[in-house]
């Protein structure tokens, strides 16, 4: 051939050359180089997360209210599953061959080789029933996880709930949060949520290419161990606050017990509520729907988000107010004849004796006496115009821990409402309205309203004679007594102790022999106040607010019954129920109980 | 080469379609392995997984033979020019109405097929060499017609990165092969390799330490060699080209090449830099390859070429699925068949009385060998990630179709070896 003969040589050379360099190199991976087949054996390293267990929450007595159930998974992986008795299967797990066909594809559509969850929290006799015939149905196994449990089936208001972070929260906090973490949604569970959850560890695992583990990488040495998250001791008395969700069945409202020495809230009933346990694990979605879809509201934590008017229980609030500023005395007595008129205004009243005296104001509960009251407070001459005076009342109820939230431990606490001078300059214009405007502040009724967490904790001042604790939830963090020095603080409100002499003794008379005698205890010293909320939607609201014993206090009392009634009628003896018990354990009085238990007050 | 006594004519080299179908062959059934899910056990024919759909597209294929080796042969020849211009047409209108794939607009759907027109246009501008390099008035010498030449293999090239499809642009340099061997200097080639050699510094090294570091050696050089004219001269035209090339791979880096693009570059530097990124295929790619040892793990028995463990199994990285089923001896075989299809091309091509059917035919085997050298030795991780499959092997029915077409022409040519064509 011609001159090219030597260009063809180095072509087939240079394909030569390459063909070389690739045998020597396959040689050299295939053949010498261990190091690959080493790492096809453990292919890549699996960070796995290991989650810490969540604190538990035990009640005043150790007795265990919230913990954590271990659940099991079955968990799928498709493309090890050889030859099984699908039918055997099936009839195991209670499931349709259809059903079973329908996961199976939705597993292997996600991955044939990756575990995904073919059947989540399965029951323990489900997973003691499959555990034995396991070894039969290679590809499928069983994984442990744990869900939160509430062993008391109740305080589900207190506690609140868990559930897997939303998207919209993980953006906003984000941090060593996840996609599918759980974390607290409401109640203890949310406000102590930094505390429960604990510190998540990792395992570095090898795993080869059928997701199997081959042991720790480097046996462990960048492994960090889960650290649990811290238990809480919670104030709740677990028995007291099971009979008080018992006796509010049927009822719409709340019952807020307080241990008025410590501001440790005792029982904190919310009607209707539900079973903590319905939004675990796998009913969370439908029994959510089903509990946010109910009219009634089971989700709604009234005790400190709903607002009632407080009614003549505010009486008391005008009686010390009265009191401090020396406008009236123990024996200032007013006459009352059915009804408080004057001018165009009439304020009715309920018959009782006439005249009446301070303590038998309480007693009986008089409009016409606190219509009195009420004109001396806001036209005292201590002040210039209406707008100081009226200030000077509100500041005075405020300090009752009134207007304004308590910040108690829980999450999503209402204020109530205690009109400020602004409001009534808007809706009158300023200078235009004096004492007769607002007349119904003096017996509770009008624009004010409060929780009633605000109302026990009202009741906890007058126990205490004049000061109290932020009412809250949780009195100790793991094994110390750390908790927020705010709720270990006093807070004074504006009033002597002198000044709950009198009151006291209206209250120990309105029960003895007044308007709350349903409430009367053998044997203990209850003082209480009834009140009747107006309201326009519907029947009154039945108040009453109380403590017991009168001297030395264990425990203050507030309920309220929606659109039942009198406050006499309804909320005094279930009130006084939960302090019987509470104090002693026992009922005595049989016929009060099944009274209140038999009672349906739901509004028809 | 041998003289051939007898020349027959209108026979096809039975030889080289037996290494044909013994790569197509072992190239569906490793497709079907990088695919096979032990569990539902699939056909190798079943339409929903690419085995199946690569047996459709050899069918294809197989079918498009036919008019190739029926019609008249001159036509290849005669028609050569204006395929090409239709071919650049094509490639013009694809990159403004070409069916996006993964970035790509180098994709034409026809009657729901999608097909890759820079296939077509690899065909073509091999024709359009062939055709040209044969002319009688075409001096390889000459500068006038290197430049047709460059601007031949150019064109289409410019058009393809245009697509988006830069790794497929690159087998356009594989014609250098045909030059050289049709007279160009030897030096083309020796430029080529340095141009890839100095790419590579360019990747790992700061630009002016690389300039400053060439220029210091031409300096070095220069100064030993000071005495011979001729050989300072030619170092200093070296360094000062050296310079060039790496100035104008800086710019290429900087403003023509995608983020992607550079990654796959510095991932070949080093595969280690980000294991789980880019530097995943090189490894998991590598991984597989290295557990297959000396006998494989037996057919459809691989486990690192499934699941995800190396991306664009069937595709690109078909490679490992052989090397790692098959061993060390299995991926002998396939690259023993390469060669031995790239030898009797050769072959074939030597023994064309026409120069057109000559080049023709080396520029069948640039092509091809550029993608199995590119090909395996990425997967080897030895060259940086460039998508281009391996001839007849990798799924695809448009690379498939192109290879086959482009090998067949090139047999029924040499069917007419002994006449001269014009």
């Amino acid at each position: 051939m011609n001159f090219n003969s030597n260009r063809v040589i180095i072509i087939r050379l240079i394909i030569l050359a390459t063909a070389i360099i690739f045998v020597a190199r396959l040689f050299y991976l295939q053949l010498i180089d261990s190091s690959y087949k080493a790492s096809a054996e453990g292919n890549i390293i699996r960070r796995v997360t290991a989650y810490p267990s969540r604190g538990l929450i035990f009640d005043r007595d150790s007795e265990i209210v919230v913990c954590n159930a271990p659940i099991y998974d079955l968990m799928l992986v498709p493309h090890q599953v050889k030859k099984i008795d699908t039918l055997k299967f099936c009839q195991l797990l209670n499931l349709p061959i259809e059903e079973f066909i329908k996961r199976y594809k939705i597993c292997k559509k996600f991955s044939a080789y990756i575990p995904s969850v073919f059947e989540s929290q399965l029951s323990n006799s489900m997973y003691g029933r499959l555990q034995e015939f396991l070894i039969e149905f290679p590809g499928f196994y069983v994984q442990p996880r744990t869900i939160r449990d509430y062993p008391s089936l109740s305080g589900a208001h207190v506690f609140g709930y868990t559930g897997e972070i939303s998207k919209k929260k993980l953006k906003k906090i984000g941090g060593e949060y996840r996609m599918g973490d759980y974390i607290g949604i409401s109640g203890l569970e949310e406000s102590y949520e930094s505390l429960l959850k604990g510190m998540r560890g990792v395992r570095h695992v090898m795993v080869n290419v059928r997701g199997a583990e081959m042991g720790a990488f480097k046996e462990g040495l960048y492994d960090t161990v889960s650290i649990s998250g811290l238990d809480l001791t919670s104030t709740l008395k677990s028995s007291l606050q099971k009979y008080g969700e018992q006796l509010m069945v049927n009822k719409t409202g709340a019952i807020v017990c307080i241990e008025p020495s410590s501001g440790e809230v005792l029982a904190f009933v919310s009607s209707p509520t539900y079973n903590p346990v319905e939004l675990t694990g796998k009913g969370f979605s439908t029994n959510y729907k089903k509990l946010s879809m109910d009219t009634l509201k089971p989700l709604f934590n009234r005790s400190i988000m709903a607002q009632y008017p407080p009614g003549s229980v505010f009486k008391i609030v005008n009686h010390l107010i009265a009191l401090q500023e020396k406008l009236i005395n123990n024996q200032t007595s007013f006459s009352c004849d059915g009804a408080y008129n004057i001018a165009s205004l009439s304020v009715g009243c309920h018959p009782h004796s006439s005249p009446l005296n301070l303590e038998q104001s309480i007693q009986y509960s008089c409009n016409s006496y606190y219509c009195y009251v009420f004109r001396y407070i806001l036209e005292n001459n201590k002040y210039k115009n209406i707008e100081m005076t009226y200030s000077s009342w509100r500041n005075h109820v405020t300090s009752l821990g009134f207007g304004n939230i308590l910040n108690t431990d829980l999450p999503n606490e209402k204020g109530g409402f205690i009109p400020p001078t602004s409001y009534y300059n808007k809706y009158f214009g300023a200078g235009k309205w004096k004492w007769t405007t607002v007349i119904s502040l003096a017996i509770g009724q009008g624009e004010i309203l409060c929780t009633p967490l605000q109302l026990a904790n009202f009741a906890s001042i007058i126990a205490n004679r004049g000061f109290y604790y932020i009412p809250h939830f949780v009195k100790r963090i793991s094994h110390s007594d750390q908790i927020k020095s705010k709720y270990r603080q006093k807070n004074y409100s504006d009033f002597d102790s002198i000044h709950f002499i009198t009151l006291i003794n209206g209250m120990k008379r309105a029960v003895d022999d007044g308007t709350a005698t349903m409430a009367k205890i053998k044997d203990i010293e209850i003082c209480g106040k009834t009140g009747t909320a107006q309201n326009p939607h519907g029947k009154d609201h039945s108040i009453f607010i109380g403590f017991a014993p009168k001297d030395n206090p264990k425990i203050a009392v507030a309920a309220i019954i929606e659109n039942s009634g009198f406050g006499g009628t309804w909320a005094a003896p279930l009130a006084s129920l939960m302090v019987e018990k509470y104090l002693t354990d026992t009922i005595s009085r049989g016929w009060i109980e099944e009274y209140i238990l038999k009672a349906d007050l739901l509004k028809k | 080469m041998s003289k051939h006594s007898t020349i027959k004519v209108g026979t096809i080299d039975w030889l080289a379609v037996i290494f044909y179908m013994a790569l197509v062959v072992s190239g569906w059934l490793s497709i079907y392995a990088s695919v096979y899910d032990m569990e539902t056990g699939k056909s190798i024919f079943d339409i929903q997984t690419n085995s199946g759909r690569q047996f459709l597209w050899m069918l294809v294929s197989w079918l498009i033979i036919i008019p190739i080796i029926t019609v008249d042969y001159k036509l290849f020849d005669s028609l050569a020019y204006l395929l090409y211009i239709l071919t650049l047409v094509i490639l013009v209108l694809v990159i403004f109405f070409g069916t996006e794939i993964r970035g790509s607009h180098s994709w034409i759907t026809v009657f729901g097929f999608r097909f890759q027109p820079l296939e077509l246009a690899k065909i073509t501008t091999s024709l359009t060499i062939a055709r040209y390099l044969s002319k009688y008035d075409t001096k390889i010498g000459l500068m006038k017609s290197q430049i047709i030449l460059f601007s031949l293999i150019g064109i289409p090239a410019l058009l393809i990165i245009g697509g988006g499809e830069t790794g497929s642009a690159l087998v356009f340099a594989a014609f250098v092969f045909v030059f050289y061997r049709e007279g160009m200097s030897g030096n083309i080639l020796l430029f080529a390799f340095l141009f890839i050699i100095l790419f590579g510094l360019t990747l790992m090294l700061n630009i002016y330490y690389l300039l400053a570091g060439l220029g210091v050696i031409t300096f070095i050089i220069g100064i030993l060699l000071r005495k011979n004219k001729n050989a300072l001269i030619f170092i200093i035209t070296a360094g000062i080209i050296s310079m060039g090339i790496v100035l104008s791979e800086n710019y290429l880096l900087h403003h023509v090449l995608k983020p992607h693009q550079i990654r796959r570059l510095e991932t070949l530097v080093n595969p280690n830099a980000d294991p789980l990124g880019m530097g995943w295929n090189v490894t998991q790619s590598k991984i597989a390859i290295g557990s297959g040892g000396f006998l494989g793990k037996g057919f459809l028995e691989g486990t690192q070429t499934k699941f995800d463990f190396v991306p664009e199994q069937s595709t690109d990285f078909i490679f490992c699925t052989i090397a790692e089923e098959k061993g060390f001896t299995g991926s002998i075989i396939i690259i023993g068949l390469f060669v031995a299809l790239f030898i009797r091309i050769i072959l074939i091509a030597e023994r064309q009385k026409s120069a057109f059917s000559r080049i023709y035919a080396y520029c069948v085997l640039s092509v091809l060998f550029f993608h199995f050298a590119i090909n395996i030795a990425m997967t080897l991780g030895l060259a940086p990630v460039i998508g281009i499959p391996l001839p007849f092997i990798s799924y695809g029915g448009s690379s498939l179709v192109g290879f086959t077409m482009l090998f067949f022409i090139m047999l029924k040519l040499d069917a007419y070896q002994g006449f001269i064509l014009r």
